[in-house]
């Protein structure tokens, strides 16, 4: 059959055909594409899906999403810019759930589920969530705040076929209320539970009584509050469970209570990730060692209390593991420990312990090339270091072809080549330029130009780039604007970019999610220009200072640097909702 | 508020002196002058050990202040302090430092365990780096480096006993007003920052120890009763199985 032919039959198939073929594409972008192939597939395609992907709040609004998906029932918002997460965004700038919410009760939609990033959540939101969709399963907080207990307890209250209730790293107001105890009886559906993030006590009574009713729950991370006796009865009754996050895991190893936590644990085949120990003593660890044979997910990236060694016979039982989140206490000589155990590895993420460079040793380029030596696998990496040298990134490079995420956070942020005292842009070159894949990318240390001008070069998949304290001057940025297509996302802090790196292509913003540039050189003149010229773009002006210093002719003056601005691609137009040091040119 | 201070210590002379914190907040100090001092807080000595000095001078920090316990070295215990210096008219000189001084030097950290955030060194901080959520910051502040250390307080007279968290504190002065807020009501005739004792009269101070005032002690992993304050903290926060705030009389016996 010629291609002609094909066309018209494929126009021939009754739409449950079309819509049924279109089930099979899960992934968001694959789906935005066969909308675009003609009108019909359009039309098809917006009533049949079910699952929405909104990666900046402010790029849409919530009657556009109605109106085109009337069938939704799964959200992802993502709110604030990611520099938010270290603190260069002020509170109040916005990314207010609510209006998101209120619009789908009123429409009717049959919300079940709701992933949320950095966005700003009210009681209010919760309440009104949990009272209007009366099929909600889901809800997925990551990295949000503005909400409290009580807000959790109207959730658990009211969603009677709450399957999932997963809170990452919110920063919650936690007012003591039963929210926990809240869940009533009936509720059975549980699948998903993680209150990490809490601070407060819970009713650990209510807790096993919920988990002795929910026997499909799967995913269970307590906060630190929970202390081991209580874990041990959790275990005891939840021996399902695959995905374990421990509260308190600090007990005394002689005591009776320890020896039937480590009965519980042996009896948890299925246990397959591991997380938590917030609060944790060294000695208990053997407890979990029956499990670490099994386990492809291991997190303990909140526990600066476990020393080096304790860590490194840990992980020599852990020989599935996949993802591995640790913190620098691990040492190089831990990572290699890593690098001649865990050859499944494919995520690594290493943190840093001493935050306020008291002098603790962190690990250095050393362990990166371990790493990348014994590990064939690994894929993901987001490394914090006191050091790095241009040999061990070009070594790191050819070991490691692989990379789709590469992630370096020098301790100083422009550290040079600790050996040759170069700055890192050949490292960083060989890494773009070996990893055909990459595309997401954090570069830190000293770097100049060059990099920059590799990245454009070689980094073609690149889709966000992050940079800090980097480059000399506009070239820099532009190679990267020129070079890389397919970026998205493109973060700057610190660096000397200014209007003519800007200006230069000014339609690449709108093949872009966003861009941030704070402590550039970026000219007020130069973000009108841009916001005149291109009116599908949102540029943001912050300005932190107080109403009165610095108004007037001063802020109004075209040559003044901006401190911070956020730019973003939005087909509804400035957004109503900017607190007073947002301005929108 | 940074504060680089200095504290010299004769080798010495740390043997010739205990200190108990809590106890009507007392410094005892045995030299061969026998002098005792209250304090509140902790004390600036400036020493000179080869001069047959008599006079030495004390100077305690303004409340935003930090500043140096004595106590053994390695201890690293900070308080505040509040201002007053005292000349003790006993002619030490603080002037020299000659070679044979123990020199101990650390640079002044405010530190609040309870807000679970240390402010950080002399570095030069930048906002944001290195790029670390807000929530591990906390995390990460607010995680001892060993496990918590809930021990039983029972208080001679007090209805209940109470439970505390060794590992919440970082010095035997934070206990001390912790324990403080804990049983205040029960408590009779503290010392406050405002008044500073008359530390040249002895017999008001024994007065004070005589008094219903309290004395805190703690069983130890060998089951043995001891005065809180004579081994750094870490070693005591290791130790200790449970505390007991004694009666200033019965206490008499362990000093």
């Amino acid at each position: 059959m010629c291609l002609f032919q094909f066309q018209s039959v494929m126009n021939y198939f009754p739409e449950e055909v079309l819509e049924h073929v279109f089930d099979f594409l899960t992934s968001h972008r694959d789906r935005n594409t066969v909308s675009l192939v003609c009108k019909s597939w359009y039309s098809v395609e917006r009533f049949s899906r079910e699952k929405v992907f909104i990666g900046n709040c402010y790029a849409v609004n919530p009657e556009r999403l109605i109106a085109r998906f009337p069938r939704l029932r799964s959200l992802t918002l993502k709110g604030k810019p990611h520099f938010a997460d270290f603190n260069l965004v002020p509170d109040g700038w916005g990314g207010h759930v609510y209006p998101w919410i209120e619009a789908m009760a009123k429409s009717g939609i049959n919300l079940e589920e709701l992933k949320l990033k950095r966005m700003v959540v009210s009681d209010e939101s919760l309440e009104l969530l949990a009272k209007s969709f009366p099929n909600f399963k889901s809800l997925v907080l990551v990295s949000c705040e503005g909400f409290t207990t009580v807000g959790l307890a109207a959730i658990a209250s009211n969603c009677r076929f709450l399957r999932e209730l997963d809170l990452q790293e919110n920063e919650v107001d936690d007012l003591k209320g039963k929210w926990l105890s809240c869940f009533p009886e009936s509720c059975t559906s549980l699948v998903s539970l993680n209150f990490a993030c809490l601070k407060g006590e819970v009713n650990v009574v209510a807790l096993e009584r919920l988990v002795a009713r929910c026997p499909n729950l799967r995913s269970l991370r307590l906060n630190h509050t929970v202390p081991l006796e209580v874990l041990q009865k959790i275990l005891v009754r939840a021996p399902q469970l695959s995905d374990l996050g421990t509260g308190s895991f600090t007990h005394d190893p002689d005591s009776e209570t320890f020896i039937k936590l480590k009965n519980a644990m042996k009896n948890c085949h299925s246990i397959r990730s591991l997380s938590g120990f917030l609060d944790v003593n060294g000695r208990c660890l053997p407890a979990i060692y029956p499990i670490c044979i099994s386990l492809t997910s291991l997190n303990l990236s909140y526990a600066p209390g476990i020393f080096s060694n304790e860590l490194i016979k840990l992980i020599c039982h852990c020989k599935k593991i996949e993802r591995l989140w640790i913190l620098d206490t691990i040492g190089d000589k831990g990572l290699g420990v890593v690098a001649n155990t865990c050859k499944e590895l494919q995520e690594l993420r290493v943190f840093p312990s001493d935050l306020y460079g008291v002098g603790n040793t962190a690990v250095t380029e050393e362990g990166l090339v371990a790493i990348s030596a014994g590990c064939p696998k690994l894929n993901s990496i987001l490394y914090f270091c006191q050091q790095m040298t241009n040999a061990a990134l070009i070594t790191v490079a050819k070991n490691c072809p692989n990379f789709i995420r590469f992630r370096l956070c020098t301790l100083d942020p422009i550290v040079p080549d600790a050996v040759t005292n170069q700055p890192l842009d050949e490292g960083f070159g060989a890494i773009v330029q070996s990893c055909k894949r990459l595309t997401r990318l954090s570069v830190s240390g000293l770097l100049t130009d060059q990099v920059f001008l590799y990245i454009g070069m070689y980094a073609e998949q690149l889709e966000m780039l992050s940079i800090a304290f980097a480059g000399d001057s506009d070239k820099g940025m532009l190679y990267v604007l020129n070079g890389c297509k397919k970026l998205k996302k493109l973060e700057i802090r610190d660096s000397p970019f200014g209007n003519m790196a800007l200006l230069s292509d000014m339609g690449k913003y709108e093949t872009m999610r966003s861009l941030w540039m704070s402590s550039c050189e970026v000219t007020l003149g130069g973000c009108k220009t841009l916001a005149e010229k291109m009116p599908w773009l949102n540029v943001e002006i912050i300005n932190e200072h107080e109403a009165g210093e610095g108004e007037g002719e001063a802020s109004c003056d075209d040559r003044h640097r901006v401190e911070k601005m956020y730019l973003y691609r939005t087909l509804v137009g400035p957004r109503k909702d900017a607190p007073d040091f947002v301005w929108t040119l | 508020m940074r504060h680089v201070s200095t504290l010299f210590f004769l080798k010495q002379t740390i043997s010739d002196y205990i200190y108990t914190p809590f106890s009507a907040n007392t410094l005892f100090f045995l030299s061969p002058f026998h002098y005792h001092i209250i304090n509140y807080s902790s004390i600036y000595f400036h020493w000179n050990r080869s001069t047959m000095v008599d006079t030495v001078t004390i100077t305690t920090l303004d409340v935003e202040e930090t500043e140096l316990r004595l106590g053994l070295p390695g201890a690293g215990d900070k308080k505040r302090g509040f201002e007053e210096t005292v000349d003790l008219k006993l002619n030490l000189s603080s002037k020299d430092a000659p070679s044979d001084q123990t020199h101990f030097q650390r640079e002044n950290v405010t530190d609040d365990a309870k807000t679970s955030s240390a402010k950080p060194p002399a570095k030069a901080q930048v906002v944001g780096w290195p790029p670390v959520r807000s929530f591990r910051k906390n995390v990460m502040a607010r995680s001892a480096a060993e496990e918590s250390a809930f021990v039983k307080v029972s208080m001679d007279g007090a209805p209940y006993l109470r439970k505390v968290d060794l590992k919440m504190y970082k010095t035997y002065q934070e206990l001390s007003d912790a324990l403080g807020k804990m049983f205040s009501s029960f408590t009779i005739g503290k010392c406050d920052t405002q008044g500073m004792l008359d530390f040249m009269n002895e017999s008001k101070l024994m007065d004070l120890l005589n008094s219903s005032d309290y004395v805190p002690t703690y069983e130890d992993k060998d089951g043995d009763w001891m005065l809180v304050g004579d081994v750094p903290w870490e070693m005591f926060v290791g130790s200790c199985k449970r505390l007991r705030i004694m009666k200033g009389t019965e206490a008499k016996g362990l000093g």
